[in-house]
């Protein structure tokens, strides 16, 4: 008889590779960015370390499903004691099933960071034998580029709440960027398709992390050799689509996030129809599009000044945004007494309403409306399409007069209907 | 003497580059002409491999070669930081009018200082697009360049290289081997281009000519690993070709090995896509209605992969109406080959057992949950792979109609795989095994092991899992003579 372990060595790593990304897919954060400034100048020659981090993050790749390959984004592995029924990777799923040790991750990121193919490592890990365990050998792989290869990159490590927070903290240590899925936006949610985990400790994971990062980064500024703690910080990813959450459910969420955990990111995954799928699971995905919107309104919050109640001001009854125009829009029109803006007069803020002016147009208009007073043509230079604007502006030669009153305004500003997912089941 | 003195009015001045990306001289020499009061209007600037010498005669006929010298008394140029850092950058562009445009920015700046920041003018909109596309072709080359590792074995280079070879559309090789050393310190590496190379040796950076393609190595090993992992991570249900293209133009494709798989992965999407449109049409089906019409269809049926490979559909075998049906996995190497189930070195232990219990193979109805044999190639062999559960569930389809025609009072399911067939979910052989389960249909469901799970056991665990196989078919003996009776 073949014991699991010589089955498992007789596996190439080419094929758990195979197994173990195609199993990490559905993670969405590819990000490298935001993290401190290294590389690996100085030293003798053959003895220093390798790699950089420069602020910008780099997408080394892009496959035909648009997203950026920018880490070698793996599970350790893929065998897990939980059942989480959206995962593809719960105990009760079918899927071929493999394990890297934290040696052969560690090989692998460097086979991969030499010939300039990645940033760095996203890693994560189904949960074999207990959480405390798994949680290790995240660390340990870690841990082996850090220390034995000096390896200057950048690191994400998923971390599992239910570890021990000694563990966790350890993560944080190496790694640029630590974070804990919330996985769904509502506790109703987790507690059906997520039955092994808990909202509270999930939250607790992550309070724990806010603190250590902050006193990391207060220690930085006392004394000059404190170890970093995760320098760009904690995310966190929620599925979409999988329970009945509404826009607005996950727009709160979100938000309350940000605030309590100092989050730098929220990722949204539209639920994906994972191969071997979990009947309590609706069989119809949601639109692409969902998840492109929720997007949209977190920028809306980050960047555009908005605050979490306004941007749940644009759903609809049913509270759920509109998927035919962008939430910045269906705010406008909704509270049309905002508009028209004069872009020669308004402040910032206000600029920044307007749909279709994003941040840079805004920097630009100001900086350019204090040499000269804007017309329309200003203004269409500096945007992509002025057409939408129309409606919503006042220049030196342009005033929508009814424009922003007509009851069709939606009509004539919302893109034309497109059909979004001809390839989409 | 002033400056001005030393101008031949309506004169042309025509400055040579020594090299395209060379913005110090630039900056030198504009700043002289600055000084000189040269409007914008009367400076050439020619760059290597430009079309220099077209301007040898007629038109710029009164072309001066020596430069204007500013006097001392010349009033300082201005020119604030941000218009150098933009204007270093957008230097590197290709466009050959680049410094010409800057020297006319350069010119209007002296007299209205903040030009720049008034972004509907022409001259500085089209400076901030040269330095964006410089900018990108810059992050381009940071994430396209792909090492491929060399191992020199000769006394001088002992230890391992990094070649690669990429294409830049700006001069903007020399302005970036920066990145490279910081990243790659340790590191001995070289970027070949076809505007020149750069070589580092873990210590100091040298320039080399320009390259070819063919100068480069062609492949690394580990370029397989990288594929595996470029098709793996790709989401084949969310296809956006558009966001890929935007982001890694086709121009980059060719020196990417990664690139090459992509219409691969593009039209296995849409395959799958339609795939899935077309079970969904094929599931409204009739089913057909007798045994001999499944056996034809099976064999053209690709609901799944499985029926996509090199095999043959193997249909179940036993008379028409038979009391028992017994249910296995799928067909084996030696079932896909003689074409009929349990045939294989599973299908002889089972015949032993089944006997042993007292029960006639000839008078049960045999077949599996998949129809076809599922395999991968290890070398010459087919090994065995068990089928999805997605699998299973497709191919209920036509064990249902199995069922539906040969109306067996009693099931026999062999194995999890079998056991999720007729079920539709999976369970645990050892709680389900030893009692019957009630079907829709009023027919009763027994589950053991499969057969092949007592072929790869040894020993004492096979003596035990045997013990328990037998008991299970011995149960099934009983109630099948009650039911009959």
């Amino acid at each position: 008889m073949r014991t699991y372990k010589e089955h498992m060595s007789r596996l190439s790593t080419i094929e758990k590779l195979e197994i173990l990304a195609d199993a990490a897919k559905y993670d969405a954060s590819c990000a490298s960015s935001g993290t401190a400034k290294r590389n690996s100048l100085g030293g003798p020659k053959g003895r220093g370390g390798i790699g950089s981090t420069e602020g910008m993050g780099i997408c080394h790749a892009y496959a035909p499903d648009g997203r950026c390959i920018s880490l070698l984004k793996v599970l350790l592995t893929n065998h897990c004691v939980f059942d989480c029924h959206y995962c593809v990777n719960r105990k009760s799923s079918n899927v071929r099933r493999a394990r890297f040790t934290p040696q052969e991750v560690a090989d692998l990121t460097l086979a991969f960071y030499r010939r300039n193919y990645i940033e760095g490592l996203f890693l994560s890990s189904g949960i074999v034998r207990n959480s405390d365990h798994t949680m290790e050998q995240l660390v340990e792989a870690a841990r082996i580029l850090r220390e034995e290869h000096d390896f200057r990159g950048y690191i994400h490590l998923k971390t599992i709440p239910e570890a021990d927070p000694e563990i966790i903290h350890r993560a944080g240590l190496y790694a640029d960027r630590v974070s804990i899925n919330v996985e769904l936006p509502t506790e109703a949610g987790l507690t059906r398709l997520a039955p092994d985990k808990k909202a509270s400790t999930i939250e607790g994971a992550m309070g724990g992390m806010k603190l250590a990062i902050a006193e990391a980064r207060d220690a930085k500024k006392r004394f000059r050799y404190t170890p970093g703690f995760a320098p760009a910080g904690q995310s966190t990813q929620m599925i979409v689509g999988a329970d009945a959450a509404r826009d607005t459910d996950i727009i709160g969420k979100a938000s309350a996030l940000y605030n309590r955990f100092r989050l730098r990111r929220v990722y949204y995954s539209a639920f994906s129809p994972i191969p071997d799928a979990s009947a309590v699971l609706p069989l119809k995905r949601p639109p692409l599009m969902r998840e492109h919107r929720l997007y949209q309104s977190d920028w809306l919050m980050r960047f555009y000044g908005f605050a979490p109640g306004e941007v749940q001001q644009a759903a609809e009854a049913d509270g759920m945004l509109p998927l035919d125009i962008d939430p910045k829009l269906a705010w406008a029109l909704r509270f049309r007494e905002n508009f028209p803006v004069d872009v020669n007069r308004a402040p910032r803020e206000m600029l920044l309403r307007v749909p279709g002016l994003g941040t840079k147009a805004v920097k630009a208009m100001l900086a350019a409306r204090r040499y000269r007073t804007l017309r329309l043509d200003d203004v269409a230079k500096l945007t992509v399409s002025v057409a939408k604007l129309r409606p919503f502006i006042v220049t030196a030669d342009w005033r929508p007069t009814l424009l922003t009153d007509r009851a069709d305004l939606r009509g004539l500003v919302a893109p034309r209907q497109e059909q979004l997912e001809l390839f989409a089941p | 003497m002033t400056a001005m003195q030393d101008i031949a009015p309506r004169s042309f001045y025509c400055v040579q580059l020594p090299a395209s990306d060379d913005f110090d001289l630039w900056r030198e020499r504009a700043r002289a002409l600055v000084q000189c009061d040269v409007p914008p209007d009367r400076v050439v600037w020619i760059e290597p491999g430009a079309t220099g010498d077209l301007f040898g005669g007629g038109e710029f006929g009164g072309r001066e070669r020596r430069l204007p010298v500013p006097g001392d008394d010349a009033r300082p140029v201005r020119a604030s930081r941000a218009f150098l850092r933009l204007a270093k950058n957008a230097a590197l562009h290709s466009d050959p009018q680049r410094f010409a445009l800057l020297y006319r920015l350069l010119w209007h700046l002296q007299t209205n200082t903040r030009l720049l920041e008034d972004r509907t003018d022409p001259d500085v909109r089209r400076l901030e697009e040269l330095d964006k596309a410089v900018r990108r072709d810059s992050h381009k080359m940071h994430a396209f360049v792909r090492f491929r590792r060399v191992e020199h074995s000769d006394e001088e280079e002992a230890g391992e290289h990094y070649v690669a070879w990429f294409e830049p559309e700006h001069h903007i090789l020399r302005a970036n081997a920066g990145f490279f050393v910081r990243r790659f310190a340790q590191m001995n590496w070289s970027i070949l281009t076809p505007q020149g190379s750069l070589h580092w040796d873990g210590e100091s950076l040298a320039e080399g000519p320009p390259a070819q393609r063919g100068d480069a190595p062609s492949g690394d090993p580990a370029e397989d690993l990288w594929r595996t992992y470029y098709a793996s991570i790709f989401n084949p249900a969310r296809l956006k070709i558009g966001a890929m293209l935007k982001e890694m133009p086709k121009k980059y494709w060719k020196n990417m090995p990664e690139a090459a798989l992509i219409p691969e992965l593009v039209a296995g999407a849409q395959a799958c896509e339609a795939g899935m449109v077309e079970r969904g049409a094929m599931q409204e089906e009739e089913r057909p209605e007798t045994l001999e019409a499944i056996d034809r269809a099976i064999h053209a049926c690709q609901r799944c992969l499985i029926g996509a490979l090199d095999n043959r559909a193997v249909m179940g075998e036993g008379p028409q109406h038979a009391s028992l049906m017994i249910v296995g996995e799928q067909p084996g190497d030696q079932e896909d080959r003689q074409g009929r189930p349990f045939v294989g070195p599973a299908g002889q232990l089972l015949d032993v057992h089944l006997q042993r219990a007292g029960i006639e193979r000839e008078r049960a109805y045999v077949t599996n949950a998949v129809k076809h044999f599922k395999y991968v190639m290890r070398g010459k062999r087919r090994l065995h792979q068990s089928p999805a559960a997605k699998e299973i569930d497709t191919c209920r389809w036509w064990l249902e109609g199995e069922r539906e025609l040969v109306k067996p009072r009693m099931m026999l399911a062999l194995g999890a795989s079998a056991a999720r067939g007729l079920l539709g979910k999976t369970v645990s052989i050892s709680k389900a095994r030893g009692t019957p389960h009630r079907l829709d249909d009023g027919s009763e469901l027994w589950i053991t092991a499969h057969p092949s799970y007592l072929l790869r056991l040894e020993g004492e665990a096979r003596e035990a899992q045997e013990r328990l196989f037998e008991a299970d078919l011995a149960a099934v003996a009983r109630r099948l003579a009650e039911l009959e009776a």
